[in-house]
């Protein structure tokens, strides 16, 4: 019978049936990071268990780490009160820790990928739920609490239901200056925030199949924010020359033999999805949220919903969004005034996202007033900027040039918004208070859309400003 | 390891209406800062509740009669966006033994089931008929039976909607799932044997 990814990666790793009716399914990999697992290793001790396959899980520090400040101590003596506990609980464990010294530190879903620890026909839990991130290597990835966190700690598994599958497909050729982001934020603004509950996103079509993967990854960790908890690409032959040659890849001798097995977990033709969708990447243009949640969003040179045009629970939310982002129903984001830029997160931290605003940032420079900073998701990606010198580029157009981590995607560290300035972000939420100032206002777009409002100070279009063509 | 079985849920409810209130709105990033979940009860909701000067706000868990309820109402697609537990650990630490919503989104359901809350579902218009009537009356019982599946409320019952794998181990005392996975473990060795993509 022919099957979907999703169908045969969760065959694969079915332990049993649970009396709830629920699989136990074994998780083939975990990743942690600090914030969500000192409390998992402290409920193992309280039940005096251990790490069951210390070796099946990769610890790093992304959440909390500070990018402006790269000695320790840190002047954050809670930040060092949790990488110190991360540092301690993988030491008694056995866990490998791509610490803030070993130059490969990151975010937990760029570390994953560039040490070759992500590959495909892989069940991946982490304590985040951006861990859909790694299905961009058609891998089923997920987030889970601190509890689940305990038990994959303890057992490898974890009490679960399978997950419809829809097919989510975008065929042709996307604009210049239309990139991934505007991809997947399209896809939230049709299909809803909570469009996904239920299922696992496939993405597919001739739009994936032309994408890097870093593109992949860019849509695969935003299906949590349309309300998927997992997101995938099948993979195919550009995911396995990615992953050759890294540090946890497979051998050479036995690398025909795996590309195979790879290849073989993609999506059998004629298997049956729970629902198919379809989008012209054509009519994609550069997106930009308006409101409070990442559906909220709108072609640059739209206007925003008016209140009539609305009903129901979107018409409260609206009204909710416009209040607390100080905009006019009905009239154009364009022109917005910005007052953070932000370029990095795990969405659109990764060296293709830098290298692409890099070709264009030459002759310009960031506005009087703008605070604009550039967060390299992790160290590879940070040195591998610096060796082609990107950094200089970024600091020569007015950028702050930081360490890697999280930073302003969830303002855990240092770097905060104040007061209600509004920040262009090439993050993934725009919630209420998400970067780290209750009244602050964020404005999610594409790295190039960012780099435009850092320029002119406000939410602009980005193939104007750069005579993108 | 004995856990409750968890059948029924009585107490005041405070109703939060509105949708997709995501997990940071109920509970601040800043409030991760922690290696334990103890204290969390306070800053449900936090900025939400309080201004910046820490001036409480209107919001309906600022009433009086939230103090001591053991319900809390919502909207749809409750608890999106992240994935952490601290989320429904702060609403079960303020005092909320069972969330009512329209829906909710998945990792937080799983969440809250892990530590025994019970998130239960009801109709559009069962939920805003819930809901008015919770704010008309604060200091009325609510009743979430997931014996009979119902939210029982001012002497209307509502048909209640809820995952079976969620009812049945909340009602055998089995939600802590850690037990029930060890019990498995040999044929996870065997399985993890066979799945060695990692060396």
């Amino acid at each position: 019978m022919a099957k979907t990814l999703f169908q045969k990666v969760w065959d694969a790793h079915a332990v049993r049936k649970l009396p709830n009716g629920q699989t136990q399914l074994l998780i083939g990999t975990h990743l942690i990071h600090e914030v969500t697992s000192p409390q998992a290793f402290g409920m193992l001790r309280d039940l005096g268990l251990k790490v069951k396959f210390p070796h099946r899980t990769f610890a790093t520090v992304d959440h909390i780490v500070p990018t402006n400040e790269l000695k320790e101590p840190y002047s954050d003596s809670l930040a060092q009160e949790m990488i110190e506990a991360l540092r301690r609980n993988t030491k008694e464990s056995g866990i490998r820790l791509f610490d803030t010294t070993s130059g490969l530190q990151g975010i937990v879903h760029m570390v994953g990928p560039e040490q070759g620890i992500t590959q495909p026909g892989m069940t991946i839990a982490c304590g985040d739920s951006h861990t859909a991130t790694h299905g961009a290597f058609g891998a089923i990835a997920f987030g889970i609490g601190t509890t689940q966190v305990r038990d994959v700690l303890a057992t490898q598994t974890l009490s679960l239901s399978p997950l419809k599958v829809r097919r989510i497909e975008v065929n042709g050729k996307l604009a210049p200056g239309v990139y991934a982001k505007d991809v997947i934020l399209h896809i939230i603004r049709d299909l809803g925030v909570n469009g996904g509950i239920g299922f696992a996103y496939e993405y597919a079509g001739t739009t994936f199949d032309a994408f890097s993967l870093e593109e992949r990854m860019t849509v695969c960790n935003m299906s949590i924010e349309g309300g998927a908890r997992c997101g995938y690409v099948n993979p195919d032959q550009k995911t396995c020359d990615y992953i050759k040659g890294r540090p946890y890849a497979p051998k050479d001798s036995e690398w025909a033999a795996v590309e195979a097995k790879w290849k073989s977990f993609a999506s059998d033709p004629g298997c049956t999805y729970d629902d198919v969708r379809v989008y012209d990447a054509a009519k994609i243009r550069p997106t930009v949220t308006w409101g409070i949640t990442p559906g909220q969003a709108i072609f640059i040179d739209e206007s925003m919903p008016a209140l009539e045009t609305l009903q129901g629970g979107d018409l409260g939310t609206a009204e909710e969004a416009y209040r607390h982002m100080k905009l006019t129903p009905g009239k154009p984001i364009r022109g917005t005034k910005v007052d953070v830029a932000f370029l990095g997160s795990c969405t659109n931290g990764r060296i293709s996202d830098l290298r692409e605003v890099a070709k264009y940032l030459p002759g310009h420079k960031v506005k009087a007033g703008v605070k604009a900073i550039v967060v390299p998701g992790s160290q590879l990606t940070s040195i591998q900027a610096q060796k082609e010198g990107l950094d200089k580029i970024f600091i020569a157009a007015g950028f702050e040039w930081r360490g890697a981590g999280c930073s302003m995607c969830l303002a855990m560290n240092p770097d905060k918004l104040v007061g209600d300035q509004l920040c262009a972000s090439s993050s993934n939420r725009n919630f209420k208070g998400r970067q780290g100032s209750a009244t602050g206002r964020t404005v999610l777009m594409s790295p190039l859309m960012v780099a435009a409002a850092a320029i002119t100070g406000e939410v602009t279009d980005a193939r104007e400003i750069f005579k993108v063509s | 390891m004995s856990l409750a079985k968890i059948t029924r849920i009585t107490g005041r409810a405070v109703a939060v209406p509105g949708d997709d209130i995501d997990t940071d709105r109920i509970i601040p990033a800043r409030y991760l800062r922690c290696v334990t979940f103890d204290g969390l009860g306070e800053h449900a909701f936090r900025d939400e509740r309080f201004g910046p000067d820490e001036s409480p706000k209107n919001h309906p868990l600022n009433l009086p009669s939230a103090k001591g309820a053991g319900i809390l109402v919502a909207g749809f697609n409750f608890g999106c966006g992240s994935s952490r537990e601290h989320a429904p650990q702060s609403l079960w630490r303020f005092g909320f033994h069972a969330i009512i919503a329209g829906s909710f989104a998945e990792i937080f359901f799983g969440n809250s089931t892990g530590i025994g809350v019970p998130c239960v579902c009801l109709s559009k218009d069962d939920l805003a008929a819930l809901t008015s009537w919770v704010q008309a009356n604060p200091q009325g019982e609510v009743t979430v039976d997931l014996e009979a599946l119902k939210v029982n409320a001012g002497g209307k019952s509502y048909a209640a909607t809820m995952p079976e794998s969620a009812r049945s181990v909340l009602m055998g005392g089995k939600w802590d799932s850690v037990a029930e996975l060890l019990e498995g473990a040999s044929a996870v060795d065997a399985l993890a044997k066979s799945i060695q993509y990692i060396r």
